[in-house]
């Protein structure tokens, strides 16, 4: 977020047209859980993640939905790599993407109406999720459809994780339930202020604090350690 | 860094790679650009074709299962159902033409068993405390007495505002009041024509004695003129 | 008419702000909010991709998307790319200046999930063409809000010492939360 990054960051991330380094597919998925995370580390797909999180069940909708587009369309983009000319590359994996997603959608729709309506646009939305463009162009572009799976479902998991984190938080703490079912008895009155949208913010705001007060105590360490 | 500049990430590849693809010699043609997206494009367009004609029966059906729960919900159930579509400001047995029958604006007519109407209802919509609060609204046109009211959609405040939708006792206070139009009070009342609110969510409780009146006063003279012309 | 003109306006700037209240446009929001001029500016480019975008989704619904809607999502996406990059063409041309300040900038707007999220409520709601494009209008400027009003604080920010575990998202997010909070007072407007 610092300001040559936001005016330049092409030239502070130099654009390598090579493949990443070569890696055990057990890497390529434990990746996006962790070291990699889109939304916790890599800060991709905020909109989806806070805007949808109020409630457990939206959050497994909306990661397996992602996750099924994710996994479709590097997959397919990993088999056409050598096949699409690079001057069209991104009009064709938006192409790619926007198709898998209207399959979602409308597969949602048809068979889960309930919840393709709590979870409204954000199901077509996910064509400009940056996680998944990010990942087309980063990775799946550039690899074998192996590792470009590997690399998806690892992504995905990354996806799903950090939602679930927030969608748990914000319904316990918000409406006290779990995926719908009352957990404090009757006497506990919501702090519904969690499930609105400031809440959003909110606990995602905590959770960057926790990270960050997570890295500077390892770096803390570290330094004594050395020391 | 590689954290830090995540917003600048969907579209870097594509401000550098117009300078880098401009720079090789020997380029695709643009016939072939062509036809790799035109290839793309169509393959989509068939794909996505053939996945909406297998789930086209599914959304459908739940579409109308939803409208039609909450249409015999607010006229009590009523053993038969005839449908009228407006088009332009008139109503009309036949739906219109060039719009799919999901999107058409409707009225529902209730009757009963002995062929004798039950009542009307309609969608309706006005602004509500945080957005617009759409209901299905069931009253009999003659009297212009409610038979009932369904929430289609709303997002007002949790826990307060949304009882509009959630507190089955708010909703029952409105059956058999007159709107014409209708009220509303804090109080307990037995006034035909006003309505208890909702403590706490005044605002969305008048958001939805705006909707009933809003229904009646624009399709009440609907049928009425559409009667009058002989309900063809 | 006008009333409901009012509504759809004001509701959209301040009640339901596309970025405060319903979480788009998020990546400009937090990416691009560290100078009030840059965030303005990217503001009104949004406002008038919006506009564009609203009334070529009216055509679209209209004219070519009332017998295939499953192809709905697919056009509205290349729509929007195509109006970014002649918005992009233009600028360049027209506005030089402007265009090298907004740079790396005009791009990324086409993946703001605003735009994209515009065209699919103006299609769920029906608006016709002048909702369409007050619609656009208040989304536009409620962005512009946004991302001013959060400039403006993290210009400050830059020179308040904060503690480290804070510098990377955390404080902007609970800045992000008090603002949301702020805007939700203005529910309830619409119902005089």
């Amino acid at each position: 977020m610092t300001t040559e990054a936001a005016i330049a960051p092409a030239a502070a991330e130099p654009f390598v047209p090579g493949a990443p380094p070569p890696a055990p597919l057990r890497l390529d998925v434990w990746r996006g859980i962790a070291d990699d995370n889109p939304v916790m580390i890599q800060m991709l797909g905020l909109c989806p993640t806070m805007a949808i999180s109020n409630q457990v069940s939206n959050g497994l909708g909306m990661g397996a939905a992602t996750i099924f587009v994710l996994v479709c369309s590097s997959f397919l983009i990993s088999l056409l790599r050598k096949v699409i000319p690079a001057e069209v590359r991104l009009a064709t994996y938006i192409l790619i993407i926007a198709t898998f997603v209207t399959i979602a959608d409308l597969v949602m729709q048809a068979y889960s109406p309930v919840l393709s309506k709590t979870l409204g646009p954000f199901v077509p939305l996910i064509v400009v999720n940056c996680i998944i463009l990010g990942r087309a162009e980063a990775f799946a572009g550039k690899v074998g459809p192996l590792r470009a799976v590997a690399d998806a479902i690892g992504m995905g998991l990354g996806f799903l994780l950090a939602l679930l984190i927030m969608c748990a938080f914000r319904e316990v703490v918000g409406s006290g339930m779990f995926l719908g079912h009352p957990l404090f008895g009757p006497n506990y009155e919501p702090w519904v202020f969690m499930i609105m949208p400031p809440g959003g913010f909110l606990t995602m705001g905590l959770m960057f604090l926790a990270m960050g007060w997570w890295g500077e105590r390892k770096k803390a360490l570290l330094k004594k350690a050395v020391a | 860094m590689s954290g830090h500049s995540h917003h600048g990430a969907p579209p870097e590849p594509a401000a550098p790679s117009e300078q880098q693809d401009q720079t090789p010699a020997e380029g695709s043609s643009s016939a072939r650009l062509l036809f790799t997206l035109g290839f793309f494009g169509a393959l989509a367009g068939s794909l996505l074709a053939f996945t909406y004609q297998k789930t086209l029966p599914a959304i459908q059906k739940f579409a109308g299962e939803k409208v039609e729960v909450a249409v015999m919900e607010v006229l009590g159930a009523p053993p038969k159902l005839d449908t009228l579509y407006l088009i332009g400001d008139k109503l009309s047995r036949t739906p219109p033409a060039g719009v799919i029958p999901g999107d058409a604006i409707k009225l529902f007519i209730g009757i009963d068993a002995k062929g004798e109407r039950m009542g009307v209802a309609v969608e309706e919509v006005a602004p509500g405390f945080a957005s617009d609060v759409r209901l299905m609204v069931g009253f009999n046109p003659s009297t212009g007495a409610l038979t009932g009211f369904k929430v289609l959609s709303q997002t007002e405040t949790p826990g307060l505002g949304d009882k509009i939708e959630k507190d089955t006792a708010f909703a029952s206070r409105f059956t058999g009041k007159i709107a014409l139009p209708l009220k509303g009070t804090k109080s307990v009342t037995t006034d035909p024509s006003t309505v208890q609110t909702i403590t706490g969510a005044t605002i969305s409780s008048k958001a939805v004695i705006k909707v009933i009146n809003k229904a009646v006063e624009t399709w009440k003279p609907r049928l009425e003129a559409f009667e009058k012309e002989g309900g063809k | 008419m006008i009333s409901n003109l009012a509504w759809i306006f004001f509701s959209t700037l301040l009640i339901n702000n596309f970025t405060l209240a319903m979480f788009l446009g998020l990546c400009a929001f937090f990416g691009v909010t560290t100078k009030i001029d840059t965030g303005w500016r990217l503001g009104a480019a949004n406002t008038f991709v919006l506009v564009m975008t609203a009334v070529s989704v009216w055509f679209l619904n209209r004219f070519v998307l009332a017998e295939a809607p499953y192809l709905r999502t697919i056009a509205f996406i290349v729509v929007i790319a195509s109006l970014v990059q002649i918005v992009e063409m233009i600028i360049k041309k027209f506005l030089p200046v402007l265009f090298r300040e907004l740079g790396i900038y005009l791009p990324l707007i086409t993946t703001n999930c605003a735009i994209l999220a515009l065209a699919l409520f103006q299609t769920t709601r029906k608006y016709n063409l002048i909702e369409g494009i007050v619609f656009a209008l208040g989304a536009g400027l409620g962005l512009t809000l946004a991302l001013t009003l959060m400039a403006s604080i993290r210009e400050r920010l830059d020179v308040a010492d904060i503690p480290a575990m804070a510098k990377r998202m955390g404080l902007v997010l609970i800045i992000a939360s008090c603002m949301s909070m702020a805007f939700m007072g203005f529910a309830g407007m619409g119902s005089g």
